[in-house]
């Protein structure tokens, strides 16, 4: 067991750090600081592309597929550095966090050549098509059709929650192929490029005035009939690989958002003299506990090795995270008084710590509810029995 | 960066449970339970069978080497047993205070003992305590174990002593204590002659760092322990015809007791590893760590009494001995308040 870094490790930081902070007092100055997911989405784009020339964007994969076959540390540490120089997050999160290690885990060397290096490069953006309407806790029970029609996939349905469809090249749809099939068996894994007459993407508005997340309709959509991860069938177990990346390394970088979320508060507590209520000054020492355990509860999830047992630390790690983020929209709020119940903005934009506040409410959501956390805990960690399902 | 276990500490983690969980039975607490809150028996064979005494003391100093990791994995395994051993006084608070800031004499004269279990050690505060040079007055009114202990470390905001239970001057009242697996007593001093500790702030900051970590990590054993043995009772005990653990609002009540675990997990080991390597963070960390585990026990024994029903409020059961154990590491050593008080005052400035 040991936290700190060695020597080569401070020295890695300080070339990530040179280099951001280079990035973001220069040519990329007009994006920096930005927290929300949409804003400026053309020259994030653009950054993605910087990033993958020069070799930053996925420093965890192997080098032959873009990245830099960096160690864990090194990951750790540029997740934290890239946040603490005040780069908004990555746009292609789905692409380099959950398309790119799906693929790496399950496609094939065909497929690697077709996609990785592109996303690595920041020029396939990728999007997630696994709610819709009728499914969403409960994602078995997709409707959306898949038919293969000579040599093509031909799609028919709705998705919906589509985070950044808007902006994204190709989409993955978990959809049913097999007529009449229910629940996890019959379904496959489709990536679709998103250009093309039979997909529309619709946008939906969300309390905080943002439309991040949008309809996707699926009308004689196509894609051809190799598009799929895995075997026809076989959906279920490649969208069951895909979330498991969802608590990879990025939660770091992650973290260091809500750091700057924390220090926006404490400083908020100072300036308006907040900081010297001892129940403010109790909330505000909780929610420093609470990151911190964040923190080191993901050293713990990404340190285990032993794969056989389940790790509490990696089954906790969603629930935890959200409920705190919640938390601390609140406290965000406390803090601010009424002040923070107006903006500045004609347009129904709020600052960081408003907009936390009403943002939140999502990270208990999606992903996964709190509900369906608390589940899983219990069925997986403790062996408790399984739900038991509704016949309808 | 590498916040696992190595194979060593698997292994003491392995030796320390195996040795509590056969040893410190419910039968043997509770006789403990009737005398003075102490095992004998099991502490003499922690201190010289198994040689566990030592760890978290230099070799230098008699002791085993090895840090508050190591302390730290086995208070947890002692918490998960609510084992009634003054492992707290005797060794986290006592011979830690010795080992920072006793001269070499001083550490001679008294770590074999508390070592090898034959002196039991209390550490005796009072921050209004009255030194006429090393004659002490004042008194302490919950000091763990004290009943039993044969020395003492009296200690001021400023200032630390050994004194002998024995000497002149010296009152101590046992006091009937709502956790009798570790009773407190009222320790009184008038005119006490006091053996100065040569650094007394080192002496009171290594005893409150191995302290918090200790309680903190006697916390995380008491919590995992009150879940594990509700799980296993949410599989047998079955009402409406299925078992209880099927209940949606009897696994969430479980999970959320895992989700403050793991975090209590990730504090102690974190404060324990931050003070073994000398960390900027390890103030923080010991606060954080004492606040959050012991919040956490306090949690989880609360809900294993509610989750089996009128069979986890009777004196038979060992529900309550976890609930008790759980109450005094909260209150012990400062309040959780006042730990986030500290943590508050690191990173907003004091008080207005
Ligand atoms: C901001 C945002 C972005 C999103 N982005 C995407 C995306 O990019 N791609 C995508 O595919 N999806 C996305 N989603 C969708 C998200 O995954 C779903 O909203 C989520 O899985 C919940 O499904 P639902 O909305 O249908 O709610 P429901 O499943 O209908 O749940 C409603 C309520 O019932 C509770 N509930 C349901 N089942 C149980 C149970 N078994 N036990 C106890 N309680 C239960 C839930 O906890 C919840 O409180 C996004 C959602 C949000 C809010």
């Amino acid at each position: 067991m040991r936290l700190g870094f060695t020597q080569s490790e401070e020295q890695f930081r300080a070339e990530c750090a040179d280099w951001l902070n280079a990035q973001m007092a220069g040519e990329f100055a007009d994006i920096r600081g930005i927290t929300t997911l949409t804003e400026k989405a053309e020259r994030r784009k653009e950054w993605e592309q910087h990033l993958g020339a020069h070799g930053w964007s996925c420093i965890g994969w192997p080098k032959e597929w873009g990245g830099r076959g960096a160690t864990l540390a090194e990951q750790v540490i540029f997740a934290e550095e890239y946040a603490r120089a005040g780069v908004p997050g990555r746009v292609n999160h789905i692409g380099i966090e959950l398309a790119g290690p799906t693929l790496l885990a399950l496609g094939t060397e065909e497929q690697k050549r077709r996609f990785l290096p592109d996303i690595a490069a920041g020029k396939t953006i990728f999007c997630q098509g696994f709610s819709e309407p009728g499914a969403g806790s409960d994602l078995a029970s997709v409707r959306t059709k898949a038919r293969l029609e000579g040599n093509e996939w031909v799609v028919e349905g709705q998705k919906i929650w589509t985070s950044l469809a808007h902006i994204s090249d190709w989409i993955f749809v978990v959809a049913r192929s097999e007529e009449g099939s229910k629940g996890p068996k019959g379904l496959t894994f489709l990536m679709m490029e998103i250009d093309q007459p039979g997909i529309e993407i619709r946008p939906i508005k969300q309390i905080n005035g943002d439309a991040e997340f949008n309809e996707t309709f699926f009308d004689g959509a196509r894609c051809p009939a190799d598009s799929l991860i895995g075997a026809v069938g076989d959906g279920w177990r490649v969208a069951m690989t895909l979330l498991s990346f969802e608590r990879g390394v990025s939660t770091l970088g992650q973290q260091m958002a809500f750091r700057n979320e924390l220090d926006g508060i404490i400083a908020a507590a100072k300036a308006n003299g907040t900081a010297s209520d001892p129940l403010i000054r109790q909330r505000i020492a909780r929610a420093e506990i609470g990151l911190q355990l964040m923190r080191y509860g993901a050293m713990r999830m990404l340190s285990n090795t032993d794969h056989s047992k389940v790790d509490g630390a990696a089954l906790t790690y969603k629930i935890q995270w959200a409920t705190w983020r919640r938390n601390l929209g609140e406290l965000a709020m406390d803090v601010l008084g009424q002040a923070g119940e107006v903006t500045g903005s004609p347009e129904y934009e709020w600052g960081m710590l408003p907009n936390l506040f009403l943002y939140s409410r999502a990270d208990t959501i999606y992903g996964g509810t709190n509900q369906i956390q608390r589940n899983l805990i219990a069925e997986r960690g403790l062996g408790m029995p399984r739900e038991p399902r509704g016949d309808a | 960066m590498d916040f696992a276990f190595t194979d060593e500490q698997m292994m003491i983690a392995e030796t320390a449970k195996a040795f509590f969980s056969e040893n410190a039975t419910s039968e043997r607490t509770r006789a403990a339970m009737a005398g003075d809150g102490i095992d004998h028996a099991l502490w003499q064979a922690f201190c010289t069978e198994l040689g566990l005494s030592g760890i978290g003391i230099p070799e230098s100093a008699g002791g085993a080497g090895l840090g508050l990791v190591e302390l730290a994995i086995i208070a947890e395994a002692a918490g998960a047993q609510v084992a009634a051993l003054p492992m707290l006084g005797s060794l986290a608070l006592c011979a830690q205070a010795i080992v920072a800031g006793g001269s070499a004499d001083q550490q001679a004269s008294h770590l074999p003992a508390l070592l090898s279990g034959e002196t039991i050690a209390g550490y005796a505060h009072d921050a209004a305590l009255k030194a006429d040079g090393n004659a002490l007055t004042g008194a302490a009114g919950f000091v763990a174990h004290g009943g039993a202990a044969g020395l003492f470390v009296v200690t001021s905001n400023t200032g630390a002593w050994l004194i002998a239970a024995d000497a002149p001057g010296v009152t101590v009242t046992p006091l009937t204590t709502m956790d009798q697996t570790r009773p407190f007593a009222r320790v009184t001093l008038n005119s006490a002659q006091g053996e100065p500790l040569a650094n007394p702030a080192e002496a009171i900051a290594a005893a409150h760092r191995a302290g918090f970590v200790t309680v903190a990590a006697e916390g995380l054993g008491v919590a995992q322990a009150a879940l594990d043995r509700t799980v296993a009772y949410a599989r047998e005990r079955v009402q409406f015809g299925r078992a209880i653990g099927s209940f949606q609002a009897y696994k969430h009540r479980l999970a959320d007791m895992v989700v403050e675990i793991e975090q209590a997990r990730s504090a102690v080991y974190w404060a324990a590893c931050a003070v073994d390597e000398g960390s900027d963070e390890a103030a923080l960390a010991v606060h954080a760590a004492k606040s959050f585990a012991a919040d956490t026990a306090f949690k989880c024994a609360g809900d294993m009494i509610q989750l089996h029903g009128g069979i986890g409020f009777t004196w038979e059961h060992d529900a309550h001995l976890y609930f008790k154990r759980a109450r005094s590491l909260q209150s012990m050593l400062g309040s959780g308040n006042w730990h986030r008080e500290q943590v508050a005052a690191m990173i907003l400035g004091e008080a207005a």
